[in-house]
């Protein structure tokens, strides 16, 4: 059995003055291998938690995660992760930081170089081998971040909102990077984003999921992935079915929000 | 209320001094400030520059556009053994800068003495000030005629002296004659006339009391000039103090440093590793390492003397206290401060616990360990000093410490530039060799 199953996940975090909060209730999803997945939502619905108990960091209260056939125990290697900013080794060299992982499995020096060459010449980061990772930019540092993650050769990757910190130009480059990255590595990946252009350029599937308790609203499958590997990501935005699907996923975060202010008003 | 009332004096007492200093206080503001407009002008007249700097015309308050300007500091060192030379007639500047001085040399006074029977009669009275240090016998003089003889009197700088002028008169004070003028100017017990020298003042009884004019430089035994100090270095590290060489003495003091910082280190970062990483490490020293640490070292040193002696062993176990909990304390929080999404992408990439630990956890807490490392070598070498001042038989507070019992002013002051020095020379080292070794500090 290959893919990605999230089977039936519910997580409850006990809080110290011993009330508990339901972060997530019966979330199922199964992903193919090689499927694109963006996941979007309203603060607070258990977005990040999810990537969390995927990549093992956390052990969900009910559910598991299967993982071609294996059930998932805590991190590990097959499961990369881009995390936000600030993931980085500042004490390493951009080369030593990319070659981490096959450092860490104790791959051969000649190999582990090739290797680091070819992921840091695809995101084009060549010139900048032996410098420190805090001499770069923020968006450079993203994707030293992502060929860190592709030299391990992960079955799946987890990003958490990795683009959020980038401004808007640099953004759209690396939605583009991560586009080709996908097509040409036929990884799966699991995206995580605040911003509802991002999930949909970058979301074979599209996942919208509701706080208190967290769970799965509704679930798109969308062309513009695929559209966006060989084209403009501008003109992208530009089909007429994109703006449609913004503005009604848009107006569906809106309520949500507005259900949660209201709540709290009320409260 | 008692203690209210002493503490009020207390602060009286303080307070006054303080109302004494200010003139002084205000007198080097004044120095400052004529100094950089002279600076000022001198830059517009050499360099008329135009940098980004100047182009400002927002400057008070813009943080990056104060920096330290070298001119100043330079100034502001030099004008320190200015002062220090002027003030103790110091033989490397030019006497005309030196402030005026204690009198030396050859001064007179004429005394008239009157009987109670209406004859009166003058004599000379011969002043030689001699320099301290040297010593001169007062010089034969001539007697002269008439009932009252001529006197002569010897004093050292910065000294007084009573002289029983009728001694050697005819008709002295056991006949109820009484001094009634200095150099002619009527006087009674109790007055006070200047002389060139300085003054006289007869005491109650009428003894004339010799006071050489002191000027406003500092005595030797209070400050001695600069190249005093110098002199007193190059003997000393020649000859050495105490059966000892200033080498040694510093050495002594380096040697308790360095061995009590390495052996703080040793187990201090360790432990501080331990409570970042443990709960249970954590729950056990975390009440012994917040004890610990407000107390200052030296507030040890009585319990170290009394358990170690004042030999090293003592000197050193007082340094590994010192350095020990600092030490500790920056470990912990360099581990507690890794960031989790470090240690998670570390994870999720495939690494072990240990090699977390060797690639991720401690290269991230070097830094705050290599600052922990820069303040514990700075209260090593304090502590040091104090303990040596308290017991020791090498060592630089020792050095100074014998000094200033025998007033060797000059040594004490030594010491204190020395010692100094050498803080100042570890602390550039400590952060050399950070920029070196960490050049990621503050950059995650």
């Amino acid at each position: 059995m290959s893919g990605l199953q999230i089977d039936n996940i519910s997580m409850r975090f006990d809080l110290p003055n011993g009330s508990s909060v339901q972060a997530l209730k019966d979330v199922s999803l199964d992903l193919k291998a090689g499927e694109l997945l963006s996941v979007l939502g309203p603060s607070g619905c258990g977005k990040t938690t999810l990537l969390n108990i995927v990549a093992g960091f956390l052990a969900p209260t009910e559910g598991k995660i299967v993982l071609n056939g294996n059930t998932v125990h805590g991190p590990g290697a097959e499961r990369g992760m881009v995390f936000q900013q600030g993931a980085l080794f500042e004490w390493m060299s951009v080369r030593e930081n990319v070659g981490f992982g096959p450092k860490m499995k104790g791959m051969a020096q000649g190999q582990k170089r090739e290797i680091v060459d070819h992921l840091l010449d695809v995101v084009g980061l060549s010139d900048f081998k032996e410098k420190a990772v805090y001499e770069l930019s923020g968006g450079m540092q993203q994707r030293v971040a992502l060929a860190r993650c592709l030299a391990n050769e992960p079955d799946v990757i987890l990003m958490d909102e990795p683009l959020g910190a980038l401004d808007a130009l640099t953004r759209e480059k690396m939605q583009g990077l991560v586009l080709k990255l996908w097509k040409e590595t036929g990884k799966t990946i699991i995206l995580i984003t605040h911003s509802v252009e991002e999930a949909l350029l970058l979301g074979e599937r599209l996942l919208v999921m509701a706080p208190r308790p967290g769970r799965i609203h509704k679930e798109y499958r969308l062309p513009f992935a695929e559209m966006g590997v060989d084209q403009d990501l501008r003109f992208v935005k530009k089909e007429p079915q994109f703006a449609e699907v913004r503005e009604e996923i848009l107006g569906m975060i809106w309520d949500m929000e507005e259900e949660i202010m209201g709540r709290k008003e009320g409260a | 209320m008692d203690i209210i009332s002493q503490l009020s004096a207390e602060l009286v007492a303080v307070l006054r001094t303080l109302f004494y200093a200010l003139p002084y206080v205000f007198g080097y503001i004044l120095l400052i400030l004529a100094f950089s407009f002279i600076w000022q002008a001198v830059k517009r007249f050499v360099t008329p520059k135009h940098d980004y700097g100047s182009l400002k015309t927002v400057t008070f308050g813009d943080e990056s556009a104060v920096t330290s300007n070298t001119v100043a500091s330079v100034v502001s060192i030099v004008l320190i053994f200015v002062l220090w030379g002027a003030f103790t007639g110091s033989k490397i500047l030019p006497s005309f800068m030196h402030a005026p001085g204690a009198f030396t040399g050859e001064g007179s006074f004429t005394y008239t003495v009157t009987t109670p029977d209406g004859q009166s009669d003058d004599a000379t009275v011969t002043v030689v000030v001699y320099e301290t240090g040297a010593t001169v016998d007062a010089p034969e003089v001539d007697p002269g005629d008439g009932f009252a003889k001529n006197d002569s009197i010897a004093l050292a700088a910065y000294r007084s002296g009573l002289l029983r002028v009728d001694e050697n008169d005819e008709i002295g004070r056991d006949q109820d004659a009484t001094i009634t003028a200095i150099n002619g100017v009527a006087i009674e017990p109790g007055g006070s006339v200047s002389t060139d020298f300085g003054r006289v003042e007869l005491s109650g009884k009428g003894t004339p009391n010799v006071y050489p004019a002191k000027g406003v430089q500092m005595e030797p035994i209070w400050l001695p000039a600069p190249e005093a100090v110098w002199a007193r270095l190059t003997e000393i590290a020649t000859e050495g103090y105490r059966n000892s060489t200033l080498a040694e003495h510093l050495g002594f003091s380096l040697f308790r440093v360095i061995v009590g910082f390495i052996l703080g280190a040793i187990v201090g970062i360790p432990l501080g590793y331990a409570m970042g990483l443990s709960n249970w490490f954590r729950g056990w020293f975390d009440p012994i390492v917040e004890f610990m640490r407000p107390v200052p070292p030296l507030a040890l040193i009585p319990l170290v003397i009394i358990w170690a002696g004042i030999g090293e062993v003592g000197k050193i176990i007082l340094l590994f206290l010192a350095a020990l909990w600092i030490m500790a304390i920056a470990a912990r929080s360099g581990v507690s401060g890794v960031r989790i999404s470090k240690v998670h992408a570390a994870y999720s990439l495939g690494a072990s616990k240990w090699q977390i630990m060797r690639y991720v956890i401690i290269p991230n807490s070097l830094p705050e360990i290599f600052t922990g490392a820069r303040v514990a070598m700075g209260v090593c070498w304090g502590t040091v000093v104090a303990a040596e001042l308290v017991a020791a038989e090498k060592g630089a507070g020792m050095m100074i410490m014998v000094a200033s019992k025998f007033q060797s002013t000059d040594i004490v002051l030594m010491g204190i530039i020395l010692i100094g020095v050498i803080g100042f020379t570890i602390d550039m080292l400590m952060r050399w060799a950070e920029r070196w070794l960490v050049p990621w500090k503050g950059k995650g």
